[in-house]
């Protein structure tokens, strides 16, 4: 819907001062960022993460003491979904060198580069191949391409604005192969956005000393993903690919190597059993758990499955009680309620603006110290715009796109934008978005070496399943960088691995062995994971699900 | 009550779980020809939650960028056919709709190293685009607005960079597919030619090349190996010193002062 009249009232007051701060912005000047303690300030009273409730520590596992979110913790402490005295291992449905679980863009990646290495690989998805986050990732792709720039100052930006969290040689690993992934997408014949020179145009972001990001009008996510799953769809005699069909639980062997998984076939609701000499975790995060209630911009399918049967089999993960959260999600029109508005936005030169029209931050400040200065903004100064609906929101101002670059800016640099917002009547070249914190991206994951190896051998894990490159806090453009550089490395060094693997016996008693610790521990009734989808019934309906066995029998 | 409670009171949605808030107005769907009462301004994928569904195939990214969960429905009284993607349109009175989750549409493998950057490679593997017959219906299926008629022209003429510009939005749903009278896969076609596009005719980034050969030359791996090893307070003083490229400098023009770690 358009914005109502109420709502046009308020924009004249962005209009009024829009004209001083263009001025402003082609004179290079800047709304004052914050010094690195006034950071820590802000964080600590604003953000989500930081503020102390809906904590707790896990009773079990290798995180055992560790403090998460309610919702995060509840699944480390789960139960597995699957009966283990009717699971039998000993005849596989499939057999493979390589299982990838997962078909997003670090799987992808990962099972194009085992199968250059000689491998047969399986490719496991809970949806459709592609359907993941990485489709949604808008904005760019970091790597130090330019001449000014360099992977030692791509590892400086990610490591400052992790905080100095980050884990120091998968930082190095990231900067180090992001322009060879760049590259490699090149080959594959991704349309980046070039110079007529074949130059590629490159972005700041929120916490850069160079422009570093790469993108393909403003779904280089989307361009990403259709090309490495159309580049495996071209070898179907090397990767063969199960959809709907996620992963369960992990088997290991009796030596305590990974050894494949069982896979749920959601549409038989039969169970398969993958034999394999190497698996590799892709299974992307949890935004689909909302977190203390937030909006999320994840796909249907980000309920953090890969963590969960990791910890089942040892791994542990770091981080995970990092949240990021997206300092603009849309809050009207309503049909858009939680989608992201790319970063770019505000490398492009739009402002944050209060009620009054008035700046209160830096719009490049890291995603996290920006998002607790809107809630800061919205909550505690009152200064928020609340829509019809009851969100809250603060004004993006995009049309000062067009002013500082040029007419028709907005609609060639944000043409996806541009068209889910004129869709529903606004035209973001002329009038601002309303905007607000939105729960993003699972900033930590499970833990591995720069070689994308766990602890367990032969398991191996890429993409935001993953925790430790960015620390405590994400920069743009390092998530879509990172689902290449560690899914190649994982395809690449689990193609190597299987040459000398020998399988022993297959085992599920690491679950039992886990369920056992979690009745000790005097974890009563625990939930059953992986949840696979999340559940949007209302109250009203479920409460009428009277059924004691699906229709049909058991 | 102050604004600040009100944002915080208890009656609201949370995720994506709808709410009908005191005195807000339902209208009638048919989903699948069947009556639900349903919120309005809800999305068609949250009315039918909303409405008791729960979905398997039909939902993707939730964003209306994953080609998931396309619908075609009809409205009373209106001869026309609508397309729409679930997470995207908005539900009317008296909609009657149904979602198509999958439609067959047969695609040719190919090795992207040796297809070469001519049209013909797309017109032997895909023939049939010569059977278009011009009616525009894949246009008027296209949830994107991508202009699909305008594209396989291009591909007919062998325009490959037309082609590419202008299938560039499209998100692979195939609903354009399903109402072919060509009966061809324009999808698949138009993720050829973009491919084909970026690999043979964009020019190549050569800086990207000279950087590929430095990394693969070692000349950052001390560089690398030292920061690893840094204290947090020499990072720190890198990162508070480090000096930002002008935001309007022409690509490749601006260097630091400081060139030791380029």
């Amino acid at each position: 819907m358009a914005y109502t009249p109420e709502m046009k009232e308020l924009i004249k007051k962005v209009e009024a001062t829009r004209p001083d701060r263009v001025a402003m912005a082609k004179n290079n000047e800047h709304y004052p960022a914050l010094t690195l303690k006034e950071r820590e300030e802000v964080l600590n009273k604003y953000h989500p993460d930081y503020q102390e409730d809906g904590k707790r520590k896990v009773k079990v596992g290798p995180n055992k003491g560790d403090v998460f979110q309610e919702e995060v913790a509840e699944l480390l402490e789960s139960q597995s979904i699957i009966k283990e005295d009717e699971a039998d291992l000993s005849e596989p449905d499939y057999e493979t060198d390589v299982l990838v679980i997962g078909g997003g863009g670090a799987g992808t990646s990962a099972a194009l580069l085992a199968s250059d290495g000689g491998a047969d690989v399986i490719m496991a998805t809970k949806l459709r191949h592609g359907d993941s986050n990485t489709i949604m990732a808008e904005g760019g792709i970091q790597a130090a391409s330019q001449e000014c720039d360099s992977p030692f100052y791509h590892y400086i930006d990610t490591i400052g604005g992790g905080h100095f969290t980050n884990q120091p040689d998968l930082v190095s690993t990231l900067a180090h192969d992001a322009p060879l992934s760049i590259a490699w997408l090149e080959r594959l014949g991704m349309m980046f956005n070039k110079l007529e020179d074949g130059r590629m145009v490159v972005r700041h972001f929120g916490g850069s000393s160079r422009k570093r990001l790469h993108s393909a009008g403003d779904m280089t996510g989307a361009e990403i993903m259709r090309v490495v799953r159309d580049e495996a769809r071209n070898r179907s005699d090397k990767i063969t690919i199960l959809e709907f069909c996620p992963a369960a639980e992990l088997i290991l062997d009796e030596d305590g190597k990974c050894a494949g998984a069982i896979l749920y076939n959601l549409e038989t609701q039969e169970f398969y059993v993958v034999k394999a000499k190497a698996v590799i975790l892709a299974t992307g995060g949890f935004g689909r758990l909302h977190i203390k209630g937030f909006a999320c911009t994840n796909h249907y399918g980000a309920t953090m499955d890969g963590v969960v049967m990791a910890y089942r089999v040892g791994v542990g993960n770091k981080y995970l009680y990092s949240t990021q959260y997206h300092p603009t999600g849309v809050v009207y029109p309503e049909q858009n309620v939680g989608l992201l508005i790319t970063e770019k936005v505000r490398g492009l030169g739009a402002h944050v603006l209060n009620i009054d029209g008035e700046q209160f931050c830096f719009p490049l400040e890291p995603r996290d110290v920006e998002s607790a200065e809107l809630i800061c903004e919205a909550m505690e100064k009152g200064k928020g715009v609340m829509t019809p609906t009851g969100r809250m929101g603060l004004w993006l101002d995009s049309p000062m796109i067009d002013e500082i670059h040029g007419e028709g800016t907005v609609k060639k640099e944000l043409p996806a934008k541009f068209i889910q917002f004129a869709r529903h009547g606004i035209d973001i070249s002329k009038e601002p978005m309303l905007v607000y914190p939105t729960l993003h991206y699972q900033n930590g994951g499970v833990n591995i070496n720069s070689d994308a190896e766990t602890v367990v051998p032969g398991l191996y894990a890429a993409g935001e399943v993953m925790g430790g490159v960015h620390g405590e806090n994400r920069l743009m453009g390092n998530s879509l960088q990172d689902i290449i550089t560690f899914g190649r490395r994982a395809g690449a060094k689990a193609a190597e691995y299987i040459k000398g693997v020998d399988l022993k016996k297959p085992t599920l008693d690491h679950v039992a062995k886990f369920e056992k610790e979690l009745t000790d521990a005097g974890i009563e009734n625990p939930k059953t994971a992986p949840i696979i989808l999340p559940d949007y019934s209302t109250d009203e309906v479920s409460a009428k699900r009277w059924t004691k066995v699906p229709i049909g029998g058991e | 009550m102050s604004e600040t409670e009100k944002t915080q009171a208890p009656k609201m949605a949370t995720g994506d779980r709808a709410i009908l808030p005191e005195g807000a107005r339902t209208i009638p769907v048919y989903i699948m020809g069947k009556r639900y009462e349903v919120p309005e301004t809800l999305t068609i994928m949250k009315a039918m939650e909303y409405s008791g569904f729960k979905f398997v195939r039909g939902a993707g990214c939730r964003g209306g960028i994953c080609g998931a969960c396309p619908t075609v429905y009809r409205k009373a009284g209106d001869y026309k056919i609508y397309f729409g993607l679930a997470c995207q349109t908005v539900v009317e009175p008296d909609m009657f709709l149904a979602q198509i989750p999958f439609y067959p549409a047969n695609r040719t493998a190919y090795d992207l190293e040796e297809i070469g950057g001519e049209a013909d490679a797309v017109h032997a593997l895909y023939p049939e685009v010569f059977r278009c017959v011009a009616c525009n219906n894949c246009t008027k299926a296209c949830p994107m607005d991508v202009d699909v008629l305008a594209y396989i022209s291009a591909v007919k003429q062998g325009d490959m960079a037309k082609a590419a510009e202008i299938s560039f939005d499209c998100i692979q749903c195939g609903m354009c597919a399903s109402r072919c009278m060509g009966e061809m896969p324009q999808f698949h076609i138009g993720q050829l030619v973009r491919r084909i596009y970026g690999r043979y005719i964009q020019p190549q980034a050569e800086h990207l090349k000279k950087r590929v050969e430095e990394i693969n030359s070692g000349k950052y791996d001390k560089m690398l190996e030292d920061l690893t090893s840094m204290s947090k307070e020499k990072l720190t003083k890198l990162y508070t010193e480090r000096e930002r490229e002008p935001d309007l400098a022409p690509s490749g023009e601006w260097m630091p002062e400081d060139t030791q770690y380029l």
